[in-house]
């Protein structure tokens, strides 16, 4: 199976809290051919997630994919609570880096 | 009525706007300006410490141009989440700023104010009574958890507000608010549908963040209709793409189309945003599904110690190798010196893994130089100074294997090296609380601010 870096196939990929209990990552895919195959492949999902964040079955709310903005987004438990002492990134907008570089399953079309 | 313009100046109250922006927004008319003034995005030290998280003077300067823009306008000006956590502490200093720009300007307002707290029996009661719902992966609330926090606010939303409406007051001020209720308040008591109005203020909450270039600091203007909204750019520099619209709807939420509030959610699934005009974004389809309880969302921190912090670097290649035995030869020392004590001693390494933490995929250091945060925190902030003292003191002279330069491990760049944090909060409280009937908690109070000069 052929690869392809999530940098090569999306134009955002970002985090951030969304409250303090939670890490949210977006990722939209750069045009609509592209999400489609990402969205059918689903290549972020739970298991990219796990590997990628550390978390359990459990600490993964949801990964769902948006049509009419070709973007899919992962909410996950943070690590560690917004602010709490040993915590890294108070904001949560540092956290998408393992999400650019990772190889995911792809064919050119 | 068939179409309400709304402004929103600034992705929060003291980001500020360019004052050109503001005028054009008044030029084309205007039925209100709201502005969010909050966020729990800076953590929970603010709310517990009563602190704004923005300057006060940004604060006034925003407020001189808002209130005189509302009050020349006579329409009203709308603030959420006063003081930036919404607490009764918060909400004062707002009006306290309020107070000295109208005397400045030698004008009264009239103001209805809605103050936030919940008190902590109030939660206690609701927790016994299993009206408390976790939200995911906050822990699970107990009635220790609420006498160890330092204050607790909940997130009011539309049906609060309406009631401050009443009598037109010049001013609204509410403690801590859901952001788009700031907005789509004065639509619903003007009967537009809150589908629509929610899903707007949910935009025009962020400023210009929705924007493109974005922005937090620039105005923007949101045009209501019975079933739709437009957005449109009041700079510009800057304009709305069904892209950028559409994208930020996934900002800082759980979820891309669900939307959960006070009273309910906005069900974004059968959205429509279309480019109806060069840098002008339609949104229609937005609809808000009443929940069959009411429920808010309570927010309370808890102090959980105080922090002492010294920043240093590293340039050694030597020693930067040999962090790890470094950290732990101080740590050992530490408590050979001042034995067991509930003190919590991180060394976050800039270079390495302090900005992942334990999620860092490359935990190695690639540069050549690192820097070094000694943080602790203890249950005083006297403990705290005396740990993190020592823990300097003892790197920077600490002879790890291998060492070739004996003066000294650390470079400061500051004299003194070590500051006093103060307090450190956590959020203790981040849990929904059902109310049967939703405004009991929230009365308004209504006020004249302002006077001669």
């Amino acid at each position: 199976m052929k690869t392809k870096r999530m940098i090569d196939l999306a134009h955002i990929i970002r985090s951030k809290n969304s409250g303090p209990f939670e890490l949210t990552l977006d990722v939209f895919f750069r045009t609509e051919e592209i999400y489609q195959q990402a969205k059918t492949r689903r290549v972020v999902n739970a298991a990219l997630i796990k590997r990628l964040y550390g978390v359990t079955d459990e600490q993964i709310l949801d990964i769902i994919y948006f049509d009419p903005v070709r973007a899919a987004k992962a909410t996950i438990a943070r690590p560690v609570a917004s602010g709490a002492i040993e915590d890294t990134d108070v904001y949560g907008a540092q956290q998408h880096m393992p999400l650019l570089d990772v190889e995911v399953p792809w064919e050119e079309l | 009525m068939d179409e309400m313009r709304i402004l929103s100046p600034s992705g929060i109250l003291g980001y500020g706007f360019p004052r050109a922006s503001l005028e054009r927004g008044l030029a084309g008319g205007l039925d209100m300006i709201g502005v969010d003034a909050g966020s729990t995005d800076p953590g929970p030290a603010y709310l517990g410490m009563g602190k704004c998280f923005v300057d006060r003077a940004a604060v006034k300067r925003d407020l001189e141009l808002l209130i005189a823009a509302a009050l020349g306008a006579r329409i009203p000006l709308i603030i959420g989440t006063a003081g930036g956590s919404g607490a009764k502490v918060h909400v004062d200093g707002c009006l306290g700023v309020i107070d000295e720009v109208l005397r400045a300007m030698g004008k009264t307002a009239r103001a209805a104010l809605i103050y936030c707290d919940v008190p902590k029996q109030a939660v206690k009661d609701a927790l016994k009574q299993g009206r408390i719902r976790p939200l995911p992966f906050a822990p699970k609330l107990t009635a220790q958890a609420v006498t160890r926090t330092t204050r607790i606010v909940a997130q009011v939303g539309v049906d609060m507000l309406l009631p401050a409406l009443e009598g037109e007051p010049d001013i609204i001020v509410a403690g801590r608010c859901y952001d788009p209720a700031v907005f789509a308040a004065l639509p619903v008591a003007r009967g537009f549908d809150p589908g629509p109005a929610l899903h707007m203020g949910k935009i025009l909450e962020c400023g210009a963040i929705a924007a493109t270039p974005g922005s937090g600091r620039d105005c923007v203007l949101g045009v209501l209709r019975k079933d739709s909204f437009r957005l449109e750019s009041l700079n510009p520099e800057r304009r709305f793409t069904v892209d950028s619209v559409a994208a930020h709807t996934l900002y800082e939420k759980s979820h891309p189309y669900l939307l959960p509030g006070p009273g309910g959610h906005l069900d974004l699934s059968e959205c429509r945003f279309e480019q109806t005009a060069p840098g002008v974004v339609q949104v229609s389809g937005s609809r808000f599904v009443p929940a069959p309880q009411y429920a808010v969302k309570l927010e309370g921190a808890a102090r959980v110690g105080f922090r002492t912090i010294a920043i240093a670097g590293a340039r050694d290649r030597i020693m930067i190798e040999r962090l790890d035995d470094v950290y732990a030869g101080v740590r050992a020392a530490v408590e050979n010196n001042f034995g067991q004590r509930p003190y919590r001693l991180n060394f976050r390494t800039y270079g390495r893994d302090g900005v992942m933490g334990a999620l860092e995929p490359k935990p190695t250091v690639e540069g050549h130089e690192v820097g070094i945060i000694f943080d602790v925190v203890a249950p005083t902030q006297k403990e705290a100074d005396t740990i993190c003292g020592f823990a300097r003191s003892t790197a920077l002279h600490y002879g790890y294997p291998g060492r070739v330069a004996t003066a000294g491990n650390l470079a400061f760049p500051f004299s003194p090296s070590d500051v006093s944090m103060g307090p450190v909060y956590e959020f203790s409280v981040y849990h929904l609380m059902d109310l049967d009937d939703p405004r009991a908690l929230f009365p308004v109070q209504r006020l004249t601010l302002g006077g001669q000069k």
